[in-house]
């Protein structure tokens, strides 16, 4: 696009002494970089500082009850915490509640956007329902399925397992993962739902009823056409919803406490009570590393598949 | 033809089930949150029964207790939260992401890099240190300390969108303007925001929501002065005996203003939760 052929006037511009040329060049260097100065110095001191000093405390003892106990003790923190019988476990719940969670809201939100993919009476309303869950305050969303959903007495879960003849389940205490990936799911197949549909609705329609005058059968069409062409919004929707709910705290504080004991305790919830309850800076600071160290992985595969969505898109 | 009437039929007939199917599965979805709004307009003693009550007096009560109750700070709280931080996220987000799609500094891609990645830093990675350094400031329980934090939160989203809908303006534009004799300033303000009206719309629309229903920092960094929304449902969990019927006009009360921002722009809420990734 830019001009290759430059006007004899123009060709020969004033010639400017490497000194200035490399002046001009390195204002121009910064005429450039300066909008985006506040935006990254911001991002640097707003989480890259609390993240060192983190890893700082994470080499000390320190207990916020015990004032001036503060001490260096290199990583024996690390080593109690990979030793914590209830960190593992809450590595293990982390794991089951982000993995069923994305996994079962995708594969609903993948039939949701089949149907929602349809010309029928009322699409809009139907979509407008649906992503409702999504935006509904999530610390309200958990209260109502806490109480008018769950409850073993009142809730509406047990009244209507028991027209069919169920027996009524304390939702909460006998099955507290199920009932915080419940939650989720609700909240996170609108998500879903809205990814994969927007890649049904970019797809060519040329390329469909060139696959029907074909003969292929509709199950046939969506196994060879439509679920290759997917499979980027399904990798974004999968990785952008596991940054998200690997961080689940708010059902999990309300559904549950983490518990019966720790039987629903996931790593943000378990930190929170290290750091908020048993005000033990030094161990919570050693089990953020360690999640941070975790989520590199998945955030590496993350990035690079948004790269590549971005790079397709031009 | 009569093979084919009938085969016509059936197609018309299975056409008929798939629409009654989506609009079960809508309704399931859309189900405790009609719920939630019904079980609002209740009194209490409608609120806990069994089987569950669809047909009452509906009351306007919860609403007005909701104010005695002491919701309007933490409405305000909220309000203020949230505002501040957008305004803040969009100017610091739009400069950003026009040295990085406009005029591609050095390293652009190492820069995006850096911004997603913050965002993937798990919050409990960072939360101890910004505790304790708020307590020495004197920060702890101010509403400006979560102004900072939401601004921190949702920049990253915000660069990546807007760089997304800036990268979508024809350079031939930005050309013309500039041959015109326009500033950098005027090129900026009389041609890109105007092309990009709807796109920042979109990005502090995903900044609102993410802002107004931020729970982890409130409840960590907050006590009584700066408590936002959230906490004032969360205070329900403790108070003795069975408050359904408050509870959930409280929870639609919260609720209300993002659900109805997300409905109007459900189109652009794609583009926003994919980062600008999905047009």
């Amino acid at each position: 696009m830019s001009t290759d052929t430059v006007t004899p006037g123009a060709a020969a511009p004033v010639r400017a002494t490497p000194a200035t040329s490399k002046a001009v060049a390195r204002r121009e260097g910064w005429r450039r970089r300066a909008p985006l100065l506040p935006a990254l110095i911001f991002a640097i001191i707003a989480t890259q500082i609390p993240f060192l000093v983190t890893v700082w405390y994470s080499l000390n003892s320190w207990n916020l009850v015990n004032p001036g106990s503060e001490r260096f003790v290199g990583l024996s923190n690390y080593a109690d915490v990979f030793t914590d019988r209830v960190f593992r476990q809450a590595a293990v719940n982390t794991v089951l509640i982000t993995g069923g969670c994305v996994l079962i809201a995708m594969l609903l939100g993948i039939g949701v956007a089949l149907l929602l993919d349809r010309r029928f009476l009322g699409r809009s309303v139907v979509r407008t329902l649906m992503i409702t869950p999504f935006l509904v305050m999530p610390v309200a969303s958990a209260l109502i399925w806490q109480t008018s959903m769950l409850d073993p007495v009142f809730g509406i879960v047990n009244f209507v397992i028991g027209t069919v003849g169920f027996e009524p389940v304390d939702w909460a205490s006998s099955y507290p993962l199920v009932a915080v990936i419940g939650a989720l799911v609700w909240q996170w197949t609108p998500f879903m739902t809205l990814l994969v549909l927007a890649g049904l609705q970019s797809q060519g329609r040329d390329v469909l009823e060139a696959a029907q005058v074909d003969g292929a059968g509709a199950l046939r069409t969506f196994r060879s056409i439509t679920l290759p062409h997917l499979r980027r919004y399904i990798e974004l929707g999968v990785l952008l919803g596991a940054i998200y709910v690997v961080n689940t705290f708010d059902q999990i504080y309300i559904l549950t406490q983490g518990g019966p004991g720790t039987a629903s305790t996931n790593l943000p919830f378990y930190i929170y009570q290290r750091a908020f309850l048993g005000f033990d800076i030094g161990q919570a600071a050693a089990m953020g590393v360690v999640v941070v160290i975790g989520t590199i992985v998945v955030a590496t595969l993350a990035l690079r598949l948004l790269f590549r969505t971005f790079s397709e898109e031009r | 033809m009569a093979a084919l009437d009938t085969a016509v039929h059936t197609r018309q007939r299975g056409a008929g089930a798939l629409t009654v199917l989506t609009w079960f599965v809508g309704l399931l979805f859309f189900f405790p949150v009609f719920w939630m709004v019904l079980t609002a307009f209740k009194h209490e003693a409608d609120a806990t029964t069994d089987p569950p009550k669809l047909f009452f007096t509906p009351t306007l009560e919860q609403f007005g207790n909701l104010f005695d109750a002491g919701a309007g700070p933490y409405f305000l709280n909220s309000l203020f939260a949230t505002t501040v931080s957008t305004l803040l996220v969009i100017a610091l987000a739009v400069p950003a992401a026009y040295a990085l799609a406009i005029r591609p500094v050095k390293r652009t891609q190492d820069v995006l890099f850096f911004f997603i990645s913050t965002k993937m830093l798990p919050v409990v990675a960072v939360i101890v240190p910004i505790y304790v350094i708020a307590g020495r400031i004197g920060a702890l329980d101010n509403v400006w300390m979560l102004v900072v934090l939401y601004t921190a939160m949702n920049l990253p989203i915000a660069v990546w969108m807007m760089r997304s809908f800036l990268q979508e303006i024809p350079a031939e534009v930005l050309e013309a303007a500039q041959m015109d004799g326009a500033t950098l300033r005027q090129t900026i303000v009389q041609v890109m925001l105007p092309m990009v009206a709807p796109g920042l719309a979109a990005t502090a629309l995903i900044c609102v929501i993410f802002a107004w229903n931020e729970f982890f920092f409130a409840v960590n960094m907050t006590a009584s002065q700066a408590a936002t929304v959230p906490l004032f449902l969360v205070g329900f969990m403790t108070s003795e005996g069975l408050y359904w019927a408050q509870l959930s006009a409280a929870a639609t009360l919260a609720s209300l203003p993002v659900v109805l921002a997300g409905w109007v722009a459900q189109k652009q809420l794609v583009r926003g939760l994919s980062m600008g990734a999905i047009k």
